[in-house]
C-alpha cells in the first residue's frame, strides 16, 4: 500500500496496484465521515455510526442473514475510522484517502458536503459511497460520469414527489401553499421539486410564502410567525437534524400544525427523540422506505432488533441507510470477487441489491445513483405511547424517480413521463 | 395590519435575544480591549448547563413555575464561575499585550471550550423544552405568540438598564467607566483595575451565558451551537460601535428589524439582511453608529 504515498500523478495506478496486492487476511479499511459535532450531531451522526458499528461488527462475526452471511466483506474484516463530518470536508476527506489510506468512503449527510466531496472521489479514484444527501445536482452536474463515485440512498427528489402525491392523496387542502427550508443545494433543490410537482399535478396551489433561513440558524420565532400569517393550508419542510427539532420545538406551541398540514420530509429522524413535541398528525417522511415505513422481511427484522438490542432504541432512518450504503459496497465487492476499486466500482454499476429497506436499484446517473420508493404517514402515539405512524401510503421506486435519461427537474416540468404509480 | 404586528414583535423579540447575547462582548471589549471570540463558547455553556440543571429539576418533579428561578441561578453561578477561571486563569496573563494576541487567545479558548464542552456533555442533543411552552401563547393582533418570548424581550430591557445602572450609578460602574478612559491614569489614582478587568470579564461571561439560559429551551442543544452566535454577536456590536452598551442596544434593534423586514417581506433575501445593514453603516460610519471619538496617542 505504500505505493499509494508516491505522486499525484501515480495515485489512480497506485491504489489499483496497492488493491491488487492486499492480503486475503488484511482488514477492508473503510472512511466513514458522519456527523459528531454540531445540530446534525444527535439525529444523524450517532444514528449513523451506531448503525455502522452494529453492521460491521455483525459482517465480522458472520451474523447478518442472507444473502449477507458471507463474512466481513468478501471475506476479509472491516474496520471503520470514523471522522466528523462537520469538519472541512474537503480535507477530512484528503486525509482518509492519502493519509490513512482507506479503501472506501462511504458516509456524508450534508447535500453541501456531498457537492465539495464528489469531483474529489473521481480525481483521486477513491471508491466512495455518498449514503444520505439528497440533492440530485451530484449526479446530475456534479460529476456527470462517474466511475468510483455511488449514492445508495435516493436523491431528494422522491420526498417532494411524494409528498405532493401523499397530500393530494388524502384530499388535504392545498389551494394555499408555504415552504421553509434550509437555504443551500438540499433545501433550495427539495423546495424548486416540491413546487414543480404542484405544477405538474395541477393542484391549482397559490404560494404564500417560501422561507429559507440560513442552515443551522436555530432561531425560526420570525419565519414561524411568516408562516403563521400566510394563512396556508399546507407547509412544506425538508429541515433535518437540529434544525427540524428547534422548529418543531417553536411552531408547535405556537399552533402552527394545528392551522395548517404540515409535511416533515425528514421528519422520522425527529420521533424517538420527541415524541411529545411533535403534534400528532403531522405528516412524516422517512427519505425512503426505512423504519416505521420498512418492509417486513428478515433482513429489516434481525437489523430493527440487533440495533435496539444495542442501543436501547429503535434505529432511525439515518441508521437505514448507513446500512444499506454498506451492504451495497459488500454486494458489488463480492460481486466483483476482487481487490481491485476499478473492477467493484465496474460491478458496483447499475447493481441491483437486498437491504433491511427493500431492494435497491443504482439505476440512474449511469447506474451510480439508488432509486427507491417512499412512503408518508401521519405521526401518532399507540396506545403505550409510543411514536408511530398511521394512514401510510407507499409510492414505489417507478412513481417517484425520473427515468435515466432525464433530470429530477426535466422530468417534473415535463409532468412525470413514464411514471408508473400503480 | 397582520403582518405588521408580526414584523413588530419579531424584530423585537430577535433584538432582544442578539442584545442579550451581544451585550457582554460589547463590554468586555469596551473596558478590557479584549475582543472575545470565547463568547459564543460562554453561550454554548450556558444553554448546556441550563439543560442539565432543568433535566435534574424535572426529573425530581418539582413545580414548574420553579423552572425559570433554577434558569437565573444557573446562569448567574456559571456565568461567574466560568468568567473568573477564564479571565485569572488566562487572560490576566496577557494584560497589556496587543490586540490581535487577545484575539488569537480568546479564539483558542474558544476552541478548548468547545471541546470541553463535547467531552462533559458528549455530541448527544439534550432537550429542555418545557420552559417554552409553560405559559403558552397569547393572542396579539391576531397572531399567537409565545409568552416566554415576550418574557426575554422583558428581561433584555431589565438587564440593559440593570447594566447602565450599574455602570452610571454604582461606585464600582464609576470606576469601571474611569478605566475605561484611561486605564494608567485611574490605576495611579487608587483604583483597583485588576479586580474591575475580572468583574466586567465576568459580568460579561453572566450576559453570554444568559443568553445560552434562555436559548436552550427552544433548540436542540447540541455542540457546535456558540459558532452562529458569535458571528451574530460581532455583527450587532460593529452596527453599534465596538465598546458601546447603547450601541449593542441600537445594534440589536437594527439587525432584528432588518431579518424580521426580510423574513416577511422578502424572504431570498434573509440570510443577507443583517450584513446588508452592517455593510451600509460601516460605509457610512466606518467605527459604528455609537463609537466613541479617540484622541491619538503618541
Amino acid at each position: 500500500m505504500k505505493l499509494r504515498t508516491l505522486t499525484l500523478g501515480l495515485a489512480g495506478a497506485a491504489v489499483a496496484a496497492g488493491g491488487a496486492m492486499a492480503q486475503d487476511g488484511d482488514p477492508i479499511e473503510l472512511g466513514i465521515p458522519v456527523f459528531l459535532s454540531g445540530a446534525a450531531s444527535g439525529p444523524f451522526g450517532l444514528p449513523q455510526q451506531n448503525g455502522a458499528t452494529v453492521l460491521i461488527e455483525a459482517l465480522n462475526a458472520g451474523e447478518v442473514p442472507a444473502p449477507y452471511d458471507q463474512v466481513g466483506i468478501n471475506g476479509r474484516q472491516v474496520e471503520a475510522t470514523y471522522v466528523d463530518e462537520a469538519a472541512d470536508p474537503v480535507q477530512e476527506y484528503r486525509n482518509l484517502v492519502e493519509r490513512d489510506e482507506v479503501d472506501a468512503v462511504v458516509g456524508y449527510t450534508s447535500s453541501g458536503n456531498c457537492k465539495a466531496v464528489a469531483p474529489l472521489a473521481e480525481e483521486l479514484q477513491q471508491l466512495t459511497v455518498l449514503v444520505d444527501c439528497g440533492t440530485p445536482q451530484i449526479f446530475e452536474s456534479v460529476v456527470t460520469d462517474p466511475t468510483y463515485l455511488f449514492r445508495t440512498g435516493p436523491t431528494g427528489t422522491i420526498d417532494s414527489v411524494g409528498a405532493v402525491r401523499y397530500l393530494m392523496d388524502t384530499g388535504v387542502d392545498m389551494s394555499r401553499v408555504a415552504g421553509i427550508n434550509q437555504n443551500y443545494a438540499w433545501g433550495q433543490d427539495a423546495w424548486a421539486d416540491f413546487t414543480g410537482s404542484l405544477e405538474a399535478l395541477e393542484t391549482g396551489s397559490d404560494i404564500t410564502t417560501e422561507q429559507f433561513p440560513q442552515v443551522f440558524a436555530g432561531q425560526y420565532g420570525a419565519e414561524v410567525s411568516a408562516l403563521l400569517t400566510s394563512g396556508a393550508n399546507a407547509i412544506h419542510t425538508s429541515f433535518w437534524g437540529g434544525d427540524l427539532e428547534a422548529f418543531i420545538l417553536q411552531a408547535a406551541p405556537r399552533g402552527l400544525f394545528q392551522r395548517s398540514a404540515v409535511v416533515m420530509t425528514t421528519g422520522e429522524a425527529a420521533m424517538q427523540r420527541l415524541p411529545d413535541e411533535i403534534p400528532e398528525g403531522a405528516i412524516i417522511g422517512a427519505r425512503g422506505p426505512y423504519s416505521y415505513f420498512a418492509p417486513d422481511t428478515e433482513l429489516a427484522n434481525w437489523f430493527r432488533e440487533t440495533y435496539e438490542a444495542e442501543y436501547g432504541n429503535p434505529p432511525s432512518y439515518p441508521a437505514w441507510k448507513m446500512a444499506q450504503a454498506i451492504l451495497g459496497l459488500k454486494a458489488a465487492w463480492e460481486k466483483a470477487d476482487s481487490d481491485d476499486p476499478a473492477e467493484i466500482a465496474a460491478a458496483f454499476e447499475n447493481l441491483e441489491f437486498e437491504t433491511p429497506a427493500g431492494t435497491v436499484r443504482m439505476a440512474i446517473g449511469n447506474g451510480h445513483q439508488a432509486i427507491q420508493g417512499i412512503a408518508y404517514g401521519t405521526y401518532a402515539l399507540d396506545d403505550e405511547g409510543n411514536p408511530t405512524v398511521e394512514n401510510v401510503i407507499s409510492y414505489n421506486a417507478e412513481c417517484v424517480n425520473p427515468p435515466a435519461d432525464q433530470t429530477a427537474a426535466e422530468w417534473i416540468e415535463a409532468g412525470f413521463p413514464g411514471a408508473d404509480c400503480e | 395590519m397582520l403582518k405588521f404586528t408580526a414584523i413588530m414583535l419579531d424584530g423585537m423579540n430577535y433584538a432582544a435575544w442578539l442584545f442579550l447575547v451581544a451585550v457582554g462582548l460589547t463590554l468586555i471589549y469596551g473596558v478590557m480591549r479584549i475582543l472575545n471570540i470565547a463568547h459564543g463558547a460562554f453561550y454554548a455553556i450556558g444553554a448546556y448547563v441550563c439543560a442539565s440543571a432543568l433535566g435534574v429539576f424535572y426529573a425530581a418533579g418539582l413545580p414548574g413555575a420553579l423552572a425559570f428561578a433554577v434558569m437565573g441561578v444557573v446562569a448567574l453561578i456559571a456565568g461567574v464561575i466560568v468568567g473568573l477561571v477564564v479571565e485569572r486563569g488566562v487572560l490576566r496573563f496577557l494584560y497589556g499585550r496587543d490586540e490581535v494576541l487577545m484575539v488569537l487567545v480568546t479564539y483558542a479558548l474558544f476552541l478548548i471550550l468547545e471541546d470541553a464542552v463535547k467531552l462533559i456533555w458528549g455530541v448527544e442533543s439534550y432537550f429542555v423544552y418545557q420552559p417554552y411552552a409553560y405559559f403558552g401563547f397569547v393572542e396579539i393582533g391576531g397572531l399567537p405568540y409565545q409568552v416566554y418570548d415576550l418574557m426575554i424581550v422583558a428581561l433584555a430591557i431589565v438587564m440593559g438598564i440593570a447594566l447602565w445602572f450599574w455602570l452610571e450609578r454604582s461606585r464600582m460602574g464609576r470606576m469601571t467607566t474611569a478605566v475605561v478612559a484611561d486605564r494608567e491614569i485611574s490605576a495611579a489614582m487608587g483604583i483597583n483595575v485588576t479586580r474591575i478587568f475580572a468583574t466586567t470579564f465576568a459580568i460579561g461571561t453572566v450576559f453570554a451565558v444568559i443568553g445560552g439560559v434562555v436559548t436552550a429551551p427552544k433548540i436542540a442543544v447540541t455542540p457546535g451551537i456558540g459558532v452562529e452566535v458569535i458571528i451574530l454577536a460581532f455583527a450587532v456590536v460593529v452596527i453599534g460601535g465596538l465598546g458601546s452598551i447603547p450601541g449593542a442596544a441600537i445594534g440589536a434593534i437594527f439587525a432584528g428589524y432588518a431579518r424580521a423586514m426580510s423574513v416577511h417581506l422578502a424572504p431570498a433575501y434573509e440570510l443577507f439582511a443583517i450584513y446588508a445593514v452592517m455593510a451600509v453603516v460601516l460605509a457610512i460610519r466606518p467605527h459604528g453608529l455609537f463609537a466613541r471619538a479617540s484622541g491619538r496617542k503618541i
